[in-house]
């Protein structure tokens, strides 16, 4: 009796968060896919679900249609200028009437990749500092970086546009120690996004290239020392190639996670920053148009796929 | 152990064919996946028995433990404790209980709280719970710890409030999985005694698994040497270091020179074994092995004289070398004298008298000589 | 890695932490300005925050946010703590690897996507956007974090202490409460308070399932922030940002006081060996 009490237990275990990822994560994917599939014409306004039109929007989502993917097929063909023909022929829609959809795809692959660079460059001096630190100073070293994580990533985006708009504090300050005399227009750029997102994912370069370089021997370094290298030539040589997994964990951490990113381009961004998400929430809330912005999800999501597969191989690799 | 091994003469459960087993393993199978952790297995363990199971890592022996205490159900076989079946019956109902090598004390709870843990579970009233915990802190003398949390313990204490809880519900049988594999030398050899001396006096079964051979030898009343999931031997620790059953086992405990060898002769007054390059060995006939086959003589260091002349004894076996290596160790000192390139003798001489020259030194001409029932002939 | 500090090190160390905090901390002091030009220091005040609480509008979004927050990082620490255990104990089941997938893929999702797919499934069974619907959706993506946070100390976890239970007699399930929980309990509580901050903190999610009259905080910050940087704002955004950070570093400081003292337990014990 006891026996089956604890197989049910045990069986309840997996089944209810098993239930709840299935209903509250799989399955409204696949709902997203079939309204991807959609037409246009029936796309519900949002707030205000008339209940004939959804279950109409449903009812009709067994009709495949693949236009939304077309037109971002075509659009993303067109825009590296291939296989243009081959899209024309056929199709109802002309595929130059949203080009801003595969120019919005390549541009956040762009801005997401550029700022990933970036957070490199400012993580790894950091992290190296950090590893280098004395024993005694890290756990709060370590806090340090932690703790802007868990403030809202809204505010932390937030405090950036006063510093950086026009009248800003920035502004302001390179004025008056007479660097300048015209502000600099940062606020609403490209610029200011890649600030952002430096800013905004910094903790999340430095938390894995500092528990890389943290598990390094500096003795291995010593000993590239005592065998002629350079300090310099030694960091090159043996800390980086052995910080490389770390490298690859934090630049995956920031890509991935930017490529989607909507806070920042919306808050920073101008009208002339695409990013995917931007585009996604427009869709979504100012055009209405449903089954657009689902299909706009699922190739985002084909994008990461591979970025978050070669993370978890770098994962897995990490542990075992 | 002299003093302990003429008290135990007389318990031999295992020469006594109208005894019963306590512990019965009966073809004993366990599978992980591809791997045959124990294989086809029988082992009979009687009771009040000091059992200790000895092996390398991944010969089974912790394996075997586990299946005993219901953490892992046998693939095939069954095994038996007092004549009950236990298979399907979860660790929670099986009236044995285990000491864990890592002593798995419950660290957010008190020493107390620890040994009480079990009777506890087994809804044991208050007040008896208190009884019984204070005379298990005696027991293991940690009467003031009580109230302590196990990382205030030193590792001493620690083991020795691991073997209270698994004392405290006064199990059947006692498990111990590498019991003191955790302590350093010292105070390992001092609770080896204390283990053999606690097991009397409660009168229990213990099972110990360990990969130490001393350790085995000093507590077990018999071990069990285990090799790939199968048994190599089973027997007191005198038969295991004197008799080998096995040119594994002669090589696993202690330290052994084998002489691979034809058997020549076998009659009435000992057997020869042709070893090659003209040297036979003369040893006591050991039954079994008839002339062509091929054998083993095992003999451990310490049955070995070297000397610099020939023995004039005929009897013995003497065979002429070099001294290779010598190692002074104080009680006694090890030489290692090379007959032939491939074969290089160990003998252990005991200095019974104070070693002022040694007579013997490096690359001197030495004989090495034994008697021909100092080793065993080793068929298998 | 161990050696001493360079100068190079203090360098980029100092501007690295100046570049997190100095935006975080200018926020702050801006917040206590007179004027209501943001970016003009005009003298100390601290108006804006005896406006914030007549401000009806936040003070709703802001008990909303709460109740979101408590309700789901609770529900996200149960499934979550449910299925680090499946993750690390239940090592073959059919449909594991979905399952597995199914836990880490949120933690990487864009937000846009999660919105969007969880507003089309409320939209789908007829369920109407409000407090419910923001809530169930913030513990299905906190869940996820628990569990990979709870996962990583259960993979340390001496299985021992379980079996020693178990040998003494505690069934599975009294098991798992007399041991296995209060071991993990650090890292449960933890995992709470992600929970409980990624809801506080959340702005993308929230939008797509939220619904009128459940206006997180958020959601109102963001709604006003495109209007303009106001004092208000920044009023709000000091609070969340002190609250937040006086409970993070209380759990810190209580963990290594802990540690320390655990510490200094063990290396009193270690000489009772001698």
């Amino acid at each position: 009796m006891r026996r089956v009490v604890s197989a049910i237990t045990s069986r309840l275990v997996i089944a209810v968060p098993y239930a709840w990822l299935l209903f509250f994560f799989l399955v409204p994917f696949v709902i997203v896919f079939k309204i991807s599939l959609s037409d246009l014409a029936i796309a519900m306004p949002p707030y205000t679900p008339a209940v004939d039109g959804i279950r109409d929007l449903f009812a009709r989502l067994g009709e495949f249609d693949l236009e939304n993917y077309h037109l971002l097929m075509c659009d993303l063909l067109g825009y590296v200028g291939i296989g243009a023909d081959l899209c024309r022929g056929g199709f109802s829609i002309d595929f130059f009437e949203r080009p801003y959809l595969s120019v919005a795809y390549i541009s956040s692959l762009k801005i997401a990749a550029v700022s990933t660079i970036f957070t490199l460059l400012v993580g790894y001096p950091i992290a190296y500092g950090m590893a280098r630190a004395p024993q005694s100073l890290r756990p709060t070293l370590l806090m340090l970086v932690i703790l802007p994580f868990w403030t809202s990533f809204l505010i932390r985006v937030y405090a950036w546009i006063g510093i950086l708009k026009p009248e800003g504090l920035l502004n302001q300050l390179l004025t008056n120690i007479g660097l300048i005399n015209e502000p600099l227009v940062i606020m609403n750029t490209n610029t200011a996004v890649y600030i952002g997102i430096v800013y905004s994912y910094l903790p999340f370069m430095v938390l894995p290239l500092y528990s890389a370089l943290e598990k390094l021997d500096h003795s291995l370094i010593e000993a590239a020392q005592d065998l002629g290298c350079r300090p310099l030539s030694a960091f090159w040589k043996v800390t980086f190639p052995l910080s490389l997994p770390g490298v690859v964990a934090g630049c995956l951490l920031v890509f991935i996670p930017a490529v989607g990113e909507f806070v920042i381009p919306d808050l920073l961004g101008g009208s002339r920053t695409l990013m995917i998400g931007k585009t996604l929430w427009s869709e979504f809330f100012n055009n209405r148009d449903w089954p657009l912005s689902s299909a706009v999800a699922i190739i985002l999501l084909l994008i990461l796929v591979v970025p978050i597969v070669l993370f978890q191989r770098a994962q897995a690799r990490a542990q075992a | 152990m002299k003093s302990l091994g003429s008290i135990r003469r007389s318990f031999a459960p295992w020469d006594d064919p109208a005894a019963t087993p306590y512990i019965r393993f009966e073809n004993v199978t366990k599978r992980f996946g591809d791997f045959v952790a124990v294989n086809d297995l029988s082992l009979d363990i009687y009771e009040r028995e000091f059992f200790a199971l000895l092996g390398a890592s991944g010969c089974g022996k912790t394996t075997l433990l586990r299946m005993l205490a219901g953490f892992e159900e046998p693939s095939a076989g069954r095994i038996l404790l007092d004549g009950q079946d236990l298979s399907g019956i979860p660790p929670y109902r099986r009236p044995v209980n285990m000491m864990f090598q890592s002593y798995a004390l419950f660290p957010h709870m008190s020493v107390e709280a620890n040994i009480g843990f079990g009777l506890k579970q087994d809804g044991m009233p208050r007040a008896e719970i208190a009884a019984r915990v204070a005379e298990m802190l005696k027991l293991v003398k940690l009467e003031q710890f009580a109230k302590r949390k196990p990382h205030q313990l030193s590792g001493g204490q620690r083991q020795r409030v691991a073997l209270a809880r698994s004392l405290a519900k006064r199990p059947k049988v006692l498990l111990l999985d590498e019991p003191l594999g955790a302590l350093d030398k010292k105070l390992r050899e001092e609770t080896q005694f204390e283990l053999v001396d606690l097991q009397q006096e409660l009168g229990l079964t213990f099972i110990v698994v360990t990969h130490d051979q001393e350790e085995a030898m000093t507590m077990a009343d018999r071990i069990a040497i285990l090799d790939k999931g199968e048994v190599m031997q089973v027997a007191t620790p005198a038969e295991v270091y004197e008799a080998p059953a096995s040119r594994f086992v002669a090589e696993f405990v202690g330290s052994v020179n084998i002489f691979d060898g034809t058997v020549r002769e076998n009659g009435a007054e000992g057997m020869r074994i042709d070893c090659g390059e003209g040297r036979v060995i003369e040893a006591e006939n050991s039954g079994s092995a008839d002339i062509g086959d091929q054998v083993a003589f095992a003999i451990r260091p310490e049955k070995l004289q070297v000397s610099s002349q020939k023995p004039d004894n005929a009897r013995a076996n003497a065979l002429e070398g070099e001294i290779y290596d010598i190692a002074y160790l104080g009680d006694m000192t090890i030489y290692h004298v090379k007959i032939s390139d491939g074969l290089v003798i160990k003998s252990a001489m005991l200095n019974s008298s104070r070693l002022v020259d040694d007579p013997l030194t490096w690359e001197d001409r030495a004989w090495v000589s034994f008697a021909p029932d100092a080793g065993v002939v080793l068929t298998g | 890695m161990n050696g001493s500090l360079s100068r190079f090190n203090i360098v980029s160390l100092v501007l690295g932490f100046a570049f997190l905090y100095l935006p975080i901390l200018l926020l702050v002091i801006y917040s206590f300005n007179e004027s209501q030009l943001v970016t003009v220091w005009s003298g100390f005040s601290t108006k804006w925050y005896s406006e914030l609480f007549s401000n009806q509008g936040l003070l709703d979004a802001a008990w909303v946010t709460f109740r979101v927050a408590l309700i789901s990082a609770t529900f996200a620490t149960v499934l979550g703590t449910l299925a680090a255990i499946t993750l690390t104990r239940h090592l073959r089941f059919r449909g594991r690897v979905l399952f597995t997938g199914m836990v880490f893929a949120p933690l990487v999702m864009p937000e846009v996507i999660t919105g969007l797919s969880l507003l089309l499934l409320f939209v789908a069974v007829g369920l109407d956007r409000g407090f419910l619907t923001v809530t169930l959706a913030h513990i299905t993506f906190s869940m996820c974090f628990v569990a990979v946070v709870v996962q990583s100390r259960l993979l340390t976890f001496d299985r021992s202490l379980e079996e020693a239970a178990m040998d003494l007699g505690a069934t599975p399930v009294s098991t798992f409460f007399q041991v296995t929980l209060p071991v993990i309990l650090p890292a449960v509580i933890s995992g709470w308070m992600l929970a409980f901050t990624l809801s506080l903190d959340d702005l993308v999610i929230a939008s797509f399932t939220s619904g009128p009259g459940a206006t997180t905080l958020p959601m109102k910050i963001y709604s006003q922030v495109r209007l303009g940087v106001t004092p208000e704002i920044n009023a709000v955004c000091t609070i969340l940002i002190a609250f937040v950070t006086t409970g993070v570093i209380a759990a810190s400081l209580l963990n290594k006081q802990r540690e320390v003292q655990r510490a200094r337990d063990e290396q009193a014990a270690r000489r009772d060996d001698v």
